[in-house]
């Protein structure tokens, strides 16, 4: 196969939404959603006369950003148009940086195949979105512009060529993600774009020291997508050199519906930007002591925190790192375990729990700890419940169901659904009985030696009892009637 | 002279001061004022717009501030007008463009909400050359305007409707943008006062943006103190315009009467060596004598960089304009082509929007970007420019201001620049010093051209931030020679 002849070398391009309440150059709200054109003024519409005026907490979350990649903080930066036409584009031109970004080298770590690995950055930069064309709005097919999300502010984020496969780019996005998430700067959501990522992809024979001719691939809203339009285009670029033919640098789009990219723009028709110094804007200064205090109140970072699970609660570095990839639900295992007990059993019990249950019902409601109605101190009392042999586990399971869509007191759902377990010997005992003088055949084939029927007694046990005997006391009590075990 | 005119002939400040007084009122001065464009402005072209039933509602209102008392600031009921470049809510602001035709702003810009604070009038919105871009008022895509002294001849330009309406006596000041001279030249052509302040003194909020780097606002009036007046009430530090200067504004008219005894004026050497009219040069050498005899000291200077400036400022400011002119694209105002596909649309709507001039620049200022050039031509320009200013910042180790022409004649005739634009750039070479660096500069009538009796200007050009010292000279210079009369009644 030749392309195991070949070295895929990526970089990526990471623009994040930041999550201000107004936009980088005016006030108006960068709520998502809205009716269209709802969240605009004169500047965000580029009326005539109207200049843009920079919001500070921009600058304040690139800096943060910047130190938590350990990249180099600009004390002078400028901001830059970036010129091309587009209706989404009200000024047409992107007021971005260019020549001076604010924040330079620095490196992203990830874990990729159970290796650590870093990947440098080149720089990361502000700039603003744009809106979205709209197509087919009124009855004559005419299109139209919605401008909520233009002047919404991005970081770019740009990395070195340092990534060597589809999957080190997916973790290496996976990790920034997740910091970006703890920075509390980017709601990591793809589907809605907060979280974007292009890809510029050349293949080289293995050994070989000069990179290849790169493709640029845009439209990749999911990390499934990133990865297949890696995969999809190192092969591509494999076939064409096999094929004896030269890769041309151009822009290519990812395709989704097909997994396939397809070319965009050729190198002769990409865009001449004239990018030159943005006159409306001062240049950005940042003094050393906003860095310095930007530096201090920095939060724990996902590598630290997993390292930190590991080696201080026992957890399993898998489990460790599905918690720290979303830090409000890292913040939201601190507070269950808090409630609930300490010692690693404890800690692996709750880990489960989160990343399970919990992560499942998160999942089919696509939401996050901030929407669930299951508080952290409601799971730890549905875990104390288990302990106390008031409830079983797949009483426990519907319970936090119950309490994640109502939020309801877990004792009191136990009760109104009649999820209490029996623990009563007498009761179970009664039951055991009757369950073995129904069957005489089994209690003999097991005597002599049928060890493995005990879960078809345990199972008739459970039916008479409907589910809810605590299965410690019937298996207590079905090990002494049958003569040990 | 019928009381109407003897309205209308009152200047800025004595306006002011008859509305206070109640010796006559807003809306007679307004009445007035508006009757008078109804005469004179069909053949003179300064307005664009006249917005006669806002002023009046405005002129009431003052009128009732003055009935009990209330005077918010001396321009309180005074009419005045602004350069259609301003964005006036709900008011036609076209920018002297077809792209623009038909939009009406919802936002006021600083200076306009400024005037409206003090209580001006405004009577409506003023000619100029077509996004600013000009120094003869004939690029306006809707009409030329003529020079009140001579309607053969351009009353300069840009900002040509601000100087004609104040020369003409149809608004009592006016306020005008320079980007290379659009105030100064057309001031000088015109024998009005015209300042550009210092760049970040007003607010560029609102104002259609030509080349940011270098528009300024500025106030036109016919004397000294109206302007120092005019420009006290637009001054001042706009959180919505990040290169608006936070300094606060000082009390021009407190220290106008200051004289000229013991200023320093530098004169540029390369200035008065020749290129200019005889009658001009002999004007502006007149201007210095007096200046002598004033007790002020001259004091030759050099300006070795200046003869550059011209080619700096036709890149960066072609530059700019091209950037600043990509919203003009039909989708969200102005006018726009029907047209089936994206780019039909906006190269049609473009095509028919822009006058020769503006598609001009824009393509000086495209090119002058574009990869591969850029450091040739646009950083190269920058680097002249920060020559420009090392030139000035020596010449004020030695003087106050530097004084000389404000163009090299006086107001050409219609038609006579319009097939030639490198000779039409050439009526900027002594303004745009003052804008590459960024300095404050007035223009004052400083006598007549003996062969065609047409006003000559005199330009000044002061340290950063330090209008009071120039409008103190341009002050005791007027008080020496008097108020430069307004140009006989053309009927």
């Amino acid at each position: 196969m030749a392309l195991a002849d070949f070295q895929v070398v990526i970089g990526l391009e990471v623009h994040a939404e930041l999550l201000t309440r107004s936009k980088i150059f005016c006030s108006c709200s960068t709520a998502f959603g809205g009716e269209p054109n709802a969240h605009t003024c004169p500047v965000c519409l580029a009326l005539p006369g109207s200049l843009p005026v920079l919001n500070q907490r921009v600058v304040e979350m690139a800096v943060t950003v910047g130190v938590a990649l350990g990249c180099t903080i600009r004390e002078k930066s400028v901001f830059a148009r970036k010129n091309y036409f587009y209706p989404d584009l009200p000024k047409g031109y992107q007021i971005s940086q260019y020549e001076l970004p604010i924040c330079e080298g620095g490196a992203v770590p990830f874990t990729a195949a159970g290796q650590d690995k870093v990947a440098r950055l080149t720089r990361i930069h502000m700039e603003e979105d744009a809106g979205k064309n709209v197509h087919g709005v009124s009855e004559d097919g005419a299109s139209g512009v919605d401008l909520n999300r233009a002047g919404v502010p991005l970081i770019e984020i740009v990395s070195e060529p340092d990534l060597r496969s589809a999957d080190e780019a997916v973790e290496y996005v996976r990790s920034l993600r997740a910091i970006l998430m703890a920075l509390g700067v980017c709601d990591g959501n793809m589907q809605e774009g907060s979280l974007r990522a292009d890809a510029n992809v050349s293949v080289m024979r293995k050994g070989a020291e000069k990179y290849g001719t790169r493709c640029e691939i845009k439209n990749m809203n999911s990390f499934r997508f990133l990865k297949a339009a890696i995969e999809y285009e190192a092969r591509r670029q494999v076939e064409v050199i096999e094929g004896g033919g030269q890769v041309e640098q151009e822009t290519r789009l990812f395709d989704p519906d097909r997994g396939e990219t397809r070319s965009m723009r050729s190198k002769e028709e990409a865009h001449d930007y004239r990018y030159f110094p943005e006159p409306d804007l001062p240049p950005v200064r940042v003094a050393p002591e906003l860095v310095e205090r930007l530096r201090a109140a920095l939060p724990e970072l996902p590598r630290a925190r997993s390292l930190r699970y590991q080696k201080d609660l026992g957890l399993s570095a898998y489990d460790a790192g599905v918690l720290v990839s979303d830090a409000q639900v890292a913040g939201f295992f601190d507070r269950a375990l808090a409630a609930y007990g300490s010692g690693p059993e404890a800690a692996k019990k709750v880990a489960n729990w989160v990343n399970g249950e919990v992560a499942r019902l998160a999942n089919e409601s696509a939401t996050g700890p901030a929407d669930w109605k299951l508080t952290p101190e409601k799971l730890a009392a549905v875990l104390k419940l288990m302990d106390a042999g008031s409830i079983g586990g797949p009483g426990a399971k519907q319970v936090v169901e119950e309490v994640f869509k109502t939020g309801a007191d877990p004792a009191a759902v136990v009760q109104q659904k009649g999820l209490a377990q029996v623990s009563d010997e007498g009761a179970i005992e009664a039951v055991v009985d009757r369950v073995l003088a129904a069957s005489p055949a089994e209690v003999e084939r097991h005597r002599s030696g049928k060890k493995n029927l005990t879960g078809f007694f345990v199972g008739q046990v459970m039916k008479e009892l409907r589910g809810k005997g605590n299965p410690a006391v019937v298996n207590a009590l079905l090990r002494k009637k049958l003569g040990g075990s | 002279m019928s009381p109407a005119q003897e309205l209308t002939a009152l200047a800025l400040r004595e306006a002011g001061d008859a509305v206070a007084a109640r010796r006559t009122s807003s809306l007679e001065l307004t009445e007035a004022a508006l009757a008078r464009i109804e005469k004179v402005d069909p053949g003179l072209g300064a307005f664009l717009t006249v917005s006669a039933e806002r002023a009046r509602a405005e002129a009431r209102a003052a009128d009732a501030r003055a009935a009990r008392g209330e005077r918010r600031s001396p321009l309180d009921g005074v009419p005045v007008a602004v350069k259609d470049l301003f964005s006036t809510r709900g008011l036609s602001t076209t920018a002297g463009s077809r792209i623009l035709e038909g939009y009406r702003p919802p936002y006021d810009a600083d200076a306009v909400e400024r005037l409206a604070a003090a209580g001006a009038v405004l009577l409506g919105k003023l000619n100029m050359d077509e996004f600013a871009m000009g120094s003869s008022n004939e690029n306006s895509g809707y009409k030329p305007c003529r020079n009140p002294w001579d309607p053969s001849r351009t009353p300069g330009g840009s900002s040509g409707g601000s100087a004609a309406a104040v020369a003409a006596r149809l608004a009592h000041g006016t306020l005008g943008t320079d980007t290379g001279g659009s105030i100064r030249e057309p001031a000088a052509f015109c024998g009005v006062v015209g300042v550009k302040p210092t760049y970040g003194r007003v607010s560029r909020y609102g104002v259609v943006a030509f080349a940011s780097s270098l528009d300024q606002v500025g106030p036109l009036a016919r004397t000294v103190g109206d302007a120092a007046l005019l420009l006290r009430t637009v001054a001042g530090h706009d959180p919505r315009d990040m290169t608006s200067s936070s300094r606060p504004v000082d009390d021009y008219l407190a220290t106008l009467e200051g004289g000229a005894k013991g200023l320093r004026i530098g004169v540029p050497r390369e200035w008065l060596a020749g290129g200019l009219e005889p009658g001009t040069e002999a004007a502006v050498r007149a201007a210095l004598d007096t200046y002598q005899q004033l007790g002020a000291n001259l004091i030759e200077v050099s300006l070795p960089h200046s003869r550059y400036g011209i080619a700096a400022y036709y890149i960066i400011a072609p530059a700019e304009a091209s950037s600043n002119l990509a919203r003009y694209d039909g989708v969200r105002f102005g006018i726009r082509s029907p047209a089936r596909g994206l780019r039909e649309m906006y190269g049609d709507t473009r095509d028919r929007g822009f006058g020769p001039e503006v598609k001009r620049r824009i393509m000086v200022g495209t090119y002058a970007l574009s990869s591969g050039y850029y450091d040739a031509y646009y950083l190269r320009a920058q680097k002249v420019r920060t020559l420009v200013r090392r030139d000035l910042d020596q010449a004020f180790e030695c003087c106050d201001v530097v004084a000389g022409p404000v163009a090299p004649g006086v107001a050409f005739r219609l038609g006579e620049k319009v097939e030639d634009p490198l000779q039409m750039y050439l009526a900027d070479v002594f303004t745009i010093t003052a804008n590459l660096a960024a300095l404050p500069a007035l223009s004052v009538p400083c006598g007549k051209d003996a062969a065609t009796g047409l006003p000559v200007g005199l330009q000044l050009v002061g340290r950063p931030f330090d209008e009071s010292t120039l409008l103190r000279a341009a002050r005791a210079f007027e008080r020496e020679v008097g108020i430069f009369p307004a140009p006989p009644e053309v009927e």
